[in-house]
């Protein structure tokens, strides 16, 4: 009576789990039913799409790049390292993932737009302009996305065993030397996995790149900015391309699931 | 084992708890003072913004107890949201394109009313940086040039614009709707873009505008409906009514709509 072998899961836990698991797959069978299958190829093939699709990849990959050059060092002084203020640093560092796109997009509008603090002077040196160009697509995306990196790679610095390190030191291995023979070796399952995740933000960053870069076909229309233009105007082609999006962010889940999981 | 039978006897009573509750939500359906609903939902084109903020507090004054909810964007992003259902009142559109679809799809109640019209704009920011002087230098590529996307109406009219002057624009952005294009100009980000007179105006002096000669102007048609799945069709009807009237007709004046 008393003893419970196998527990049986509370019902209002199991009801509320269904309701959100619902809540979670409706979305998702909504947009499948309406996929137009046998017309796909073609939608797909158009112009648009093309297009989104080169500027949607070159922008994430190297927003993920830019993301691994500029997070790990965030993540390793934010883990390691003893510094002043380092509560306020880890929330700035953090606040464009909890923060509206669209507000992140009029703040890089703001700093690094043609009249911005930062922008006008970077326009009368070299000429270069963020707003609707490449870059400013790059840009909002490294802004928006490089959080995910910086906090999953510091988790795994705070876990990781530092013994190792403390070892590798003990026989005379530099600083430098221990960081990259033996700490990045440790954490890169991690480094990784924080990689993948910068890079389906950036695939899918909308809000601050419609804000900050603009939104042109060939030279700033990402996927998700096609979609929602084309929403309103060719149905069957934006709902194509939003599968071709979660299509592409379920293989990144699903190639992540025991790297993703087993680093947390 | 006594609290098992109370959770037991509990378990039976969840039927009859929603059902009372469903009667509960049922029994207090909201009533203004003035007969009609406590709310109105108003999907208006980004353009109408001010005049609408303005029309909205003046409705308001004179329906005590009525609040109305205004939903703002690109005619065609308000469009389809009507026509994937969602539960809006009032539909007030940029243009005639985006109101015939809702009405072909059935979902108005009635027929649509003119209520007010507006010409296009090139508006630049102040002091005209990229000294603009016509459509003929949305040709310059130099330049970074701003429109709406096509989908829009202020988008759409554009491009009629410029097709009838006869000039390739070498457009930077396309934005979602005529006040995120008009937010940029202010900023300075874009050198021009194609707006309503409306905008210009509403921008006060951050925005200047430069004029679009009549021939290859267009006169942009503000219809307005209530629609046939309203959730407050009383409060609709009065809402559409006092935009209608002499009271609304001046508030879009004071905004740079033109009566139709």
């Amino acid at each position: 009576m008393t003893s419970s072998r196998s527990p049986r899961p509370p019902v209002l836990l199991v009801v509320l789990g269904c309701l959100g698991l619902v809540f979670f797959a409706v979305p998702f069978i909504g947009l499948l039913g309406r996929v137009p299958w046998s017309d796909l190829p073609a939608l797909l093939s158009g112009p648009v799409v093309g297009d989104a699709l080169r500027i949607s990849v070159i922008a994430s990959v190297a927003a993920a790049a830019i993301a691994l050059v500029i997070g790990v060092p965030l993540a390793w002084l934010l883990a390691r390292a003893e510094f002043p203020g380092k509560p306020i640093v880890r929330g700035i560092v953090i606040l464009p993932m909890v923060l509206p796109p669209v507000v992140s997009g009029a703040a890089l509008l703001f700093a690094l737009g043609r009249r911005g603090l930062v922008g006008e002077p970077l326009e009368e040196a070299t000429g270069l302009l963020l707003p609707f160009s490449l870059w400013g697509v790059v840009v909002a995306a490294v802004f928006v996305a490089t959080p995910f990196l910086v906090i999953t790679v510091e988790g795994a610095l705070r876990s990781m065993d530092r013994r190792r390190e403390g070892a590798a030191a003990t026989l005379g291995a530099r600083p430098w030397t221990v960081l990259r023979r033996v700490t990045l070796p440790a954490i890169a399952p991690s480094v990784l996995a924080g990689l993948a995740l910068t890079w389906a933000r950036a695939f899918g960053e909308f809000g601050a790149t419609i804000t900050f870069a603009g939104n042109l076909q060939g030279r700033t229309q990402s996927l998700p900015l096609a979609v929602f233009v084309a929403l309103e105007s060719d149905r069957d082609t934006a709902i194509a391309i939003s599968l071709v999006m979660v299509v592409v962010s379920v293989a990144v889940l699903v190639a992540l699931r025991d790297r993703w999981w087993g680093a947390l | 084992m006594a609290r098992r039978a109370i959770r037991k006897k509990l378990r039976g009573w969840w039927p009859t708890a929603l059902i009372l509750l469903a009667a509960c939500a049922q029994t207090t359906r909201p009533q203004g003072d003035t007969g009609l609903e406590r709310e109105v939902l108003v999907s208006a084109a980004a353009s109408l913004s001010e005049a609408f903020a303005e029309i909205e507090a003046a409705f308001e004054a004179a329906h005590p107890g009525v609040d109305v909810v205004a939903n703002l964007g690109a005619s065609s992003t308000l469009r389809e949201q009507i026509l994937q259902g969602a539960p809006i009142d009032v539909f007030a559109s940029a243009n005639i394109a985006n109101m015939d679809q809702v009405v072909s799809a059935g979902m108005t109640a009635g027929e649509p009313a003119v209520f007010a019209t507006n010409l296009l704009q090139i508006a630049v920011p102040a002091g005209n940086p990229g000294d603009i002087a016509g459509l003929e230098d949305f040709a310059r590529s130099e330049l970074l040039i701003g429109l709406c996307v096509a989908e829009a109406p202020c988008g759409a009219f554009a491009r009629q614009a410029l097709a009838s002057a006869g000039v390739v624009a070498s457009v930077d952005t396309n934005e979602a709707n005529v006040r995120a294009l008009l937010v940029k100009i202010e900023l300075g980000e874009l050198d021009a873009g194609i707006t309503y007179v409306t905008d210009v105006l509403s921008a006060g002096g951050t925005v200047a505008g430069v004029p679009i000669p009549d021939e290859h102007n267009i006169v942009a048609e503000y219809p307005i409906v209530v629609l046939a799945d309203a959730p407050h069709p009383s409060a609709a009807a009065a809402f559409v009514a006092f935009v209608l009237s002499t009271e609304g007709q001046a508030i879009l004046g004071e905004y740079g709509f033109s009566s139709p």
